[in-house]
């Protein structure tokens, strides 16, 4: 998203209402997100998921990307949590604490996340290091604006993964049918 | 100062719409169904056919005692009913009820998206009640919604996404102020598979295999008490007059009518969002409860394809008219 660089640079010194508020947001995002790693209870780390994720779509509102913020709750709170909780009640996932909740991977995807978070923030500090979103004007990130930029822009990406993700929705399909034909008896009710 | 005032008295006519208008509902249903299997029902409270029934079966709750089962998730389980019901307050606030920026609560730009994200959050307080109360039926109950939602989101977000391309736009005052009589025939598949994987998603019968009463005692609310409890059937009823008038705004033209085109057309919405109100009690009365794999099978292999079909049907005609 291209953010029309306002006339005058606002300063970091003197935030805006919006900016404390990002801010904050953003805050209590990273502590649930932490939370979410961190604790022993499997339900609660889903729960704390959906705080983080519904903290990212007020960022994403904050931005004023809107309709990115909507898709973000559609999407993750509203099927992808779902769908682990679906998976974690059929694993009879007990109240209280799971003794084996941890992994001994635990460094190693420390590293990778540490390792990730540093790209992405770059990336993006890199990119937007100057721009400000100009609150005046019409909506930047209005359906409208999203829309034309995907599908003028960056059509090929945005095809590209769409092959991706019928090739795992394929692959899925193929795991799950080897099943029924093979000499396990899994009950799949999906 | 001024901005602040109107924005404070929308939120506050939401508000009371959303406390008022489910309770009339479930009055509507009381009525209506006792009317449709001849019997009489609660006849005395408040004297003329019973009115005050409601009333009292909500002091009734108030004065029941708030119970936590002793082996539950405490903070879950009491957040659970909150989580089910504040969605549709949400959602209520983006429903346009008649033309212009009065008969709304906020404009949102991508209307549809909103509405229908907010209304899948809803479905997370039933999940949390059935996990939280640690009980065998309750968690056989979450783990029923979480999959009837799975099935059925996709075709109401379908049938939605139809909607959406013959307006051209996502938001909801936008498709009806682009809304054309003919429109009725043309999206009336997309219509029929919205209502009914709303009516699926709200679990509602014949869709209410996640609270069986004769399988599993009441689903994820088997173990609520007291003022939790009506929370949830509250979030029932408002989410009957959610969905009926989203499909009002979506598919039957919301405050377009033959005639009263000018400062009446609220009284249209509310008039099809009434009839649909009842429509939802009907089915209850006149449909038997469906098995999970019919439920399952429904969703995949007829919704699904008709709601592709509508979309298909609605890019060739959009197409044809430019």
């Amino acid at each position: 998203m291209t953010l029309a660089a306002a006339a005058a640079h606002p300063g970091f010194l003197s935030p805006t209402g919006v900016e404390i508020a990002f801010l904050l947001v953003g805050l209590a995002t990273f502590g649930a997100a932490v939370i979410t790693v961190t604790t022993k209870q499997l339900v609660h780390a889903a729960l704390w998921l959906v705080v983080a994720l519904g903290g990212i779509a007020v960022e994403y509102l904050l931005l004023t990307a809107e309709f990115i913020a909507w898709v973000q709750v559609l999407i993750y709170v509203g099927s992808v949590v779902v769908l682990l909780l679906f998976g974690l009640m059929l694993t009879k996932a007990p109240i209280g604490r799971s003794p084996d909740a941890d992994s001994g991977n635990r460094w190693v995807a420390a590293a990778v996340a540490v390792t990730a978070a540093t790209a992405l923030v770059w990336v993006v500090v890199d990119a937007f290091r100057t721009t400000w979103i100009d609150l005046e004007g019409p909506a930047q990130g209005s359906t409208d604006a999203t829309g034309e930029f995907l599908f003028r822009h960056w059509v090929l990406p945005f095809e590209a993964l769409s092959v991706l993700l019928l090739a795992a929705l394929i692959g899925a399909i193929v795991l799950s049918r080897k099943d029924r034909a093979g000499t396990s008896h899994r009950e799949d009710k999906r | 100062m001024n901005d602040v005032l109107d924005v404070a008295l929308r939120l506050l006519i939401v508000f009371a719409v959303f406390m008022l208008v489910p309770l009339v509902v479930g009055q509507a249903e009381h009525k209506v169904m006792a009317h449709m299997q001849g019997r009489l029902g609660p006849m005395y409270a408040g004297g003329f056919h019973g009115w005050a029934q409601l009333a009292a079966d909500g002091v009734k709750f108030v004065q029941k005692e708030d119970i936590v089962p002793a082996q539950a998730d405490r903070r879950v389980f009491q957040l659970a009913p909150a989580v089910a019901l504040l969605p549709y307050l949400l959602v209520l606030v983006a429903i346009p009820i008649g033309p212009g920026e009065g008969a709304v609560g906020q404009v949102v730009d991508a209307g549809i998206f909103f509405v229908l994200a907010v209304m899948g959050v809803g479905v997370l307080g039933s999940l949390m009640a059935g996990w939280a109360s640690a009980n065998k039926f309750s968690l056989l109950g979450g783990l029923r919604t979480a999959a009837q939602l799975l099935a059925y989101e996709l075709p109401m977000l379908l049938a939605a996404a139809s909607v959406a391309m013959a307006a051209g736009t996502v938001s909801l005052p936008g498709i009806l102020n682009a809304f054309e009589w003919w429109w009725l025939p043309w999206q009336i598949v997309g219509a029929l598979v919205f209502f009914v994987a709303g009516l699926a998603e709200l679990q509602r019968p014949p869709f209410d295999m996640p609270v069986a009463d004769s399988e599993i005692i009441f689903g994820a609310y088997t173990e609520y008490t007291g003022l939790r409890f009506a929370l949830f059937l509250l979030a029932e009823y408002a989410g009957i007059v959610v969905l009926c008038g989203l499909t009002t705004v979506l598919f039957l033209g919301g405050w377009h009518g033959p005639l009263g085109a000018d400062g009446l057309g609220w009284v249209w919405t509310l008039l099809k969002t009434a009839v649909l109100a009842f429509v939802v009690i009907w089915l209850r009365v006149s449909y038997p409860r469906l098995r999970e794999d019919q439920l399952q099978k429904l969703a995949w292999t007829v919704l699904i394809p008709l709601a592709l079909a509508q979309i298909a049907l609605t890019g060739i005609v959009k197409v044809a008219i430019n």
